[in-house]
């Protein structure tokens, strides 16, 4: 049944064509490296490897693998000692060692080399043509011709004919070598600007690229180099946030110049912008800053007002927080926190007394009523009621006697303010009446026939916060049951029977006599500091100390006709001449700001505001500057009194 | 009431958007795709009024095309084309999958193409703004002709950029129609004035580029294909309307003289055409030969609400631009080979002077070295062996500096050696409150016919030191004045003294100024809100640029007092 490779390989040589023998030898010489004895029991022995027999005997009994006791050991030691070892193979197929002879060897190296197995065989026998290029005298067959191939092809004939009508129709074409160059020609010869479509109106064209600057030159002037410092923020900043996109350099000159690194970058985000951009055309505001001023009337045209600082009132040591005019506008009150409250001549500035009172005054105010002289001044928990004693003798005499002639009323009601007289020296100071409250004062406002007096103890939420005080009668009403807010300033309406509180954001206006409220004014601000009414009675100022005056017309609306942001700090106070239309506002910024405010009969025309002076001169003291403001009666000049200890007169 | 109800996003500016994926997809095109044709038909983004409403509520960022635009896209014949293409590289690979070579031979005869008139026509419909778009196209075939033969792009664009690019130049010199150069860090600004269209582009400087690899060059190629295109036509019609031939033609010398000299060394039979009129020395062949003296003298006519004054500006400005013109005529010029050949030709040629080089660096040369008509000869070394003696030795700048000043400037500034002054840009043009360097001001005098001399700028700076002085003066009065009235406020003015007054002269105008100022600000205080908003932005820029432009004099008074302390010094050594 075996047969020797090389006999089998040799038989088949000899059957098949020398192709296959060679294809057959190649994938043999690759199996049979190992195992030589191959055969044509292959697949048995394949089959049988896994188990302990090699095959049957002739009795059919298994014959088995002859015991194999080599373990790694003795394999080494054999390698190392069997000189041949490396020709000593395993044959599978009967489980024992076979040493292969010096023929068998070469067999196996022929194989591997691709050579045929037997050594004599020819590979180059001599080549027989069968087929030569000789013309034999004698053809291979005597067939004749077939009629066929002497008559043309009618078949052929239609399909050429198909073809030549092609061709003749310009059907079929030789193909021609495609043209790469591009061709170029007049494309605008027939352009007519009527024809443009309507998308061209949208269209928003981009726009063109930065001109360069000095900056960009290769050898720009010096300024334009970066120092170090800018250099150093250059290189923090983010590429987007930078002004420049490359760093300005010098070169000495053109050959040193070197190529620009980020060109191709820069052509492509062009690119980019071209065609991914977002376009939107946007209306460059190109307004002339000059036309966004408004035109106002000049101030010259608007004069009188005040424009020259004139007159500085020294004495007091520390802030002036109120001052007021007496109604003939000659004397002068003023009440700071060194306890003391100054009579002054306003034309000599001579301080012609001065009222020491036990604590800081906080409020001053003079009677408005031409006919009786009195100041109510405020300090701590009292209101005191002074006969200055300056002026028209008889006038001074006629208060005294107003004062004095007060009768004790039989049924003498208990009030929450207790009125006294006092006596000895502060009688002889002018002092004449002492109003003794529950809480602390901190503004006095007088009717404007004087004879009543508001007095407002701020407190917030509380029911007693604003006093009504009838001099004549040594009366005290509290007009609210309730107050909302803290009250921070109040004022008798010049002409009707109104009352104003001033609460932190709104002012609420009551009406006296019929005992309710008429309006109430949205001030738009945080914080009402100070409030004063127009002598024609329909317009009010507010100052906030949120750098806000508002103006209200109270015909208009409860809202502010106009806020003016005029000053850079709080207001503190604001005031109405009574004649002239000027009003003004004190900040502690330290500015006096004078505006003419002029209203109008007719109702029809709103009022017209402008600011016409600032008035510089106090010195800002821990942060405060102008604490009040206060018009003189007859003329056009403004007083104001300052945190630095002055009052000061501008004309 | 009644009738339907309106449904939100149904109508206005809602439906007159459309957000890009959703373009594409109606489109039905892929990503890349859509990008192409945005790019050929120079369809962009818009930016919607109110953006929430054109997103359907949503505020999440998206880009909006004009839903007009994408409708008009849908009927262009080039997006069948590209799907076209899409077929063809599928059959293509599918041939060679299948290694049918002589399959994928035939397909590739039948590559569809496309071309790009009917766009061009379409996004340009006249001609003229065909040349208002011309800076991009010109920047980048510029840009392109500088790529090497390798790589990033086909080998084809890259000549036919070059082709279109010399084309330009020619076109430029012929007509004489340059304006102003610029040589930046980044490369060199060209500004030309083409039928009344100011046309500016930027050329590289002749280094070879490292390629970058944050740069799609599809795109790139995408743009130059449109590019090239619209500059061929606009090439093809400006050489018509100087009655030029096109492509353009060589004068002088036939072609066969050309071939007998010897400059088979420089560039084979093909190339040497296209190399010879790129050496830009040579002036080009017209349809009808004309003279150049043709050019009938103009009749001037005043436009319509032209006053005299006017009238005689435009005549000025026309004769300056003439002067212009032939700012080099009669020059003869000689490039060493150190210096931008390519950038000083076209610029000296363009200002009618002759050019010539040595014969070894490039094709074209028209005289030697030694001939003795030479007038300039341009070298950017620090010092020459060999000096003729009856011509001037200049650094390549003095030519960009004399074409930006349109006069010749003085020589000596620019001998070779020499420190050259700053080479100031022509495109700024400075308004009131601007920073001026002071080359620029001494620039504007040259112009204007005065002689600048060194004695005058010192008596300046004394005048400046004694104004200075003046200056501490008043405010030395200032602090007087301060002072006396702190300690008034103080009431320290205890010892009660009458002494003569002075009687102050009242600076009436100062006062008037004063005056004019408070009242400005008090109208200042009565704006209302919102254009006290835009003012104070206003101002704000005004002020920065004041602020800027005194940072800059300050910095350069500075450096120059550096400089100067610097040159005393050597002086005592």
């Amino acid at each position: 049944m075996c047969l020797e490779p090389a006999r089998l390989s040799h038989s088949l040589h000899i059957t098949l064509c020398p192709s296959l023998s060679i294809s057959l030898f190649l994938s043999l010489s690759l199996s049979l490296s190992l195992s030589l004895s191959l055969s044509l029991s292959l697949s048995l022995s394949l089959w049988l490897s896994d188990y302990p027999h090699i095959g049957y005997d002739l009795d059919g009994k298994k014959i088995f693998k002859p015991i194999r006791n080599k373990d790694e050991l003795d394999e080494f030691l054999d390698k190392m000692e069997n000189p041949d070892y490396w020709r000593t193979i395993h044959d599978k197929m009967t489980g024992t060692d076979v040493c292969l002879s010096d023929e068998q060897v070469d067999l196996v190296h022929r194989l591997q080399q691709g050579k045929f197995g037997d050594v004599n065989f020819n590979e180059y026998e001599p080549a027989i043509d069968f087929f030569s290029n000789e013309v034999m005298i004698h053809p291979v067959t005597n067939r004749p011709a077939d009629k066929r191939s002497f008559i043309p092809s009618l078949i052929e004939k239609e399909k050429v004919g198909k073809l030549v009508h092609a061709i003749k129709m310009g059907w079929i074409k030789p193909r021609r070598p495609k043209e790469t160059a591009p061709q170029y020609y007049d494309l605008w010869a027939k352009e007519d600007p009527n024809a443009i479509l309507g998308r061209h109106k949208m269209h928003i064209p981009a726009p063109k690229m930065r001109l360069p600057g000095h900056e960009e030159s290769y050898n720009p002037p010096p300024e334009y180099l970066l120092t170090d410092e800018e250099r150093q923020v250059w290189e923090q900043q983010d590429p987007d946030e930078r002004k420049l996109s490359f760093l300005p350099q010098k070169y000495l000159s053109l050959r040193a110049v070197p190529a620009f690194s980020r060109f191709i970058q820069e052509r492509f985000e062009r690119c980019l912008d071209l065609y991914l951009c977002p376009r939107q055309r946007k209306m460059r505001v190109n307004v002339n800053p000059e036309d966004l001023i408004p035109k106002l009337p000049r101030p010259r045209d608007l004069q009188p007002f005040p424009t020259l600082q004139s007159l500085v009132y020294h004495g007091h040591s520390s802030l002036i927080r109120s001052i007021s005019i007496s109604p003939s506008g000659q004397w002068l009150v003023s009440g700071s926190d060194d306890c003391t409250v100054r009579f002054w001549e306003v034309c000599t500035t001579r301080c012609l007394k001065t009222m020491e009172v036990g604590g800081p005054v906080k409020s001053v105010a003079w009677n408005p009523a031409p006919s009786i002289s009195l100041v109510a001044v405020s300090y701590g928990e009292n209101v005191i009621l002074v006969n200055p004693g300056l002026g028209d003798r008889l006038i001074c005499s006629a208060t005294d006697q107003l004062i004095s002639s007060y009768e004790e009323p039989e049924e003498v009601k208990d009030q929450q303010v207790q009125w006294a007289v006092p006596e000895g020296k502060a009688q002889e100071q002018g002092q004449r009446l002492i109003l003794t409250h529950p809480k602390a004062v901190k503004q006095v406002s007088w009717h404007g026939r004087g004879d009543y007096l508001a007095c407002v103890m701020p407190d917030d939420g509380s029911s007693l916060q604003v006093v009504i005080h009838q001099v004549s009668r040594r009366r005290t009403q509290n007009p609210f049951h309730r107050n909302k807010g803290a009250v921070q300033c109040v004022s008798f309406h010049p002409s009707r029977p109104y009352f104003l509180v001033a609460t932190q954001r709104y002012v609420r206006v009551y009406n006296l006599i019929k005992q309710e409220l008429t309006k109430k004014l949205m001030a738009n601000c945080k914080w009402i500091s100070s409030m004063a009414v127009h002598p024609g009675g329909d317009n009010v100022i507010c100052g906030s100390y949120d750098c806000r005056l508002a103006w209200f017309d109270l015909d208009l609306s409860t809202k502010p006709y106009k806020v003016l942001r005029h000053h850079k700090k709080a207001l503190r106070g604001v005031a109405y001449h009574k004649h002239y239309p000027l009003f003004a506002s004190g900040s502690d910024d330290g500015t006096v700001i004078v505006c003419h405010g002029m209203v109008y009969n007719d109702l029809l025309q709103n009022p017209l505001i402008v600011p016409v002076k600032v008035l510089k001169g106090h010195i800002i003291t821990h942060d405060l500057g102008v604490l009040d403001v206060a018009f003189h009666p007859t003329q056009p000049w403004v007083f104001s009194s300052g945190a630095d200890g002055t009052v000061r007169l501008f004309t | 009431m009644g009738g339907l109800q309106k449904k939100k996003y149904e109508s206005g500016s809602a439906t007159n958007y459309i957000s890009r994926n959703k373009a594409r997809k109606k489109l039905s095109l892929s990503l890349a795709d859509f990008r192409r044709l945005c790019i050929l038909k120079g369809i962009y983004p818009h930016e919607p009024k109110h953006k929430k409403k054109v997103n359907k509520g949503s505020t999440a960022q998206r880009t909006f095309y004009l839903l007009k635009d994408i409708r008009f896209l849908m009927h262009e014949p080039i997006v069948g084309k590209f799907r076209e293409y899409k077929i063809f590289v599928r059959k293509l690979r599918k041939a060679y999958g299948k290694a049918e070579w002589g399959t994928a031979e035939k397909l590739r005869g039948n590559k569809p193409g496309y071309k790009l008139d009917h766009i061009i026509k379409e996004r340009y419909p006249t001609f003229i703004d065909a040349l208002r778009d011309v800076d991009d196209a010109l920047s980048m075939c510029f840009l392109f002709s500088t790529f090497p033969r390798t790589g990033k792009c086909h080998v084809q664009t890259i000549e036919l950029c070059r082709r279109l690019s010399v084309e330009w130049m020619n076109y430029i010199i012929t007509l004489r129609s340059l304006r102003k150069v610029f040589l930046s860090i980044k490369g060199i600004y060209y500004q030309a004035e083409v039928l009344g269209q100011i046309i500016t582009w930027l050329v590289p400087y002749q280094f070879a580029h490292d390629h970058p690899t944050d740069v799609d060059y599809r795109v790139m190629a995408t743009f130059t294909e449109l590019y090239t295109t619209l500059l061929g036509f606009i090439n093809f019609r400006l050489y018509q309307t100087l009655n030029l031939v096109y492509p353009p033609k060589l004068d002088g010398k036939g072609e066969e003289e050309s071939r007998a000299e010897s400059e088979e060394d420089y560039a084979m039979d093909s190339e040497r055409y296209m190399e010879k009129l790129s050496a830009l020395s040579a002036s080009l062949v017209r349809v009808v030969s004309t003279a150049e003296a043709e050019e009938a003298e103009l009749d001037h006519f005043p436009a319509e609400g032209e006053d005299g004054e006017k009238l005689a500006e435009r005549l000025k400005a026309r004769q300056d631009q003439d002067r212009q013109e032939k700012l080099f005529e009669g020059l003869k010029f000689f490039l060493n080979r150190e210096v931008p050949r390519e950038s000083l030709a076209f610029v000296l040629r363009c200002f009618g002077a002759q050019v010539s080089w040595d014969k070894s660096l490039c094709i074209g040369s028209t005289y030697d070295v030694t001939d003795e008509t030479i007038t300039h000869h341009v070298v950017d070394r620090p010092s020459l062996e060999k000096q003729y003696i009856n011509r001037y030795y200049v650094q390549p700048q003095w030519v960009y500096d004399c074409v930006n000043a349109r006069m010749l400037l003085p020589v000596e500034d620019y001998f070779v050696g020499v420190t050259l002054p700053p080479h100031l840009s022509p495109f700024v043009e400075e308004k009131e409150g601007d920073y001026v360097p002071p080359e620029k001001l001494k620039l504007l005098a040259l112009q204007k016919g005065e002689r600048p001399e060194q004695e005058e700028e010192e008596e300046e700076e004394d005048n400046d030191d004694s104004e200075e002085e003046e200056d501490e003066d008043q405010s030395d009065d200032e602090d007087e004045l301060k002072g006396m009235e702190e300690k008034q406020a103080l009431g320290k003015a205890s010892s009660v003294k009458v002494t003569p007054g002075e009687a102050k002269p009242v600076n009436r105008q100062r006062a008037e100024q004063e005056a004019k100022a408070e009242e400005k600000r008090l109208a200042v205080m009565m704006m209302k809100k919102r254009d006290k908003y835009l003012y104070d932005k206003i101002m704000f820029g005004k002020k920065r640029s004041v602020r800027e432009a005194n940072k800059m004099s300050a910095k350069r008074k500075a450096l120059d007092e550096a400089s100067k302390a610097n040159k005393k010094k050597k002086l005592k050594k």
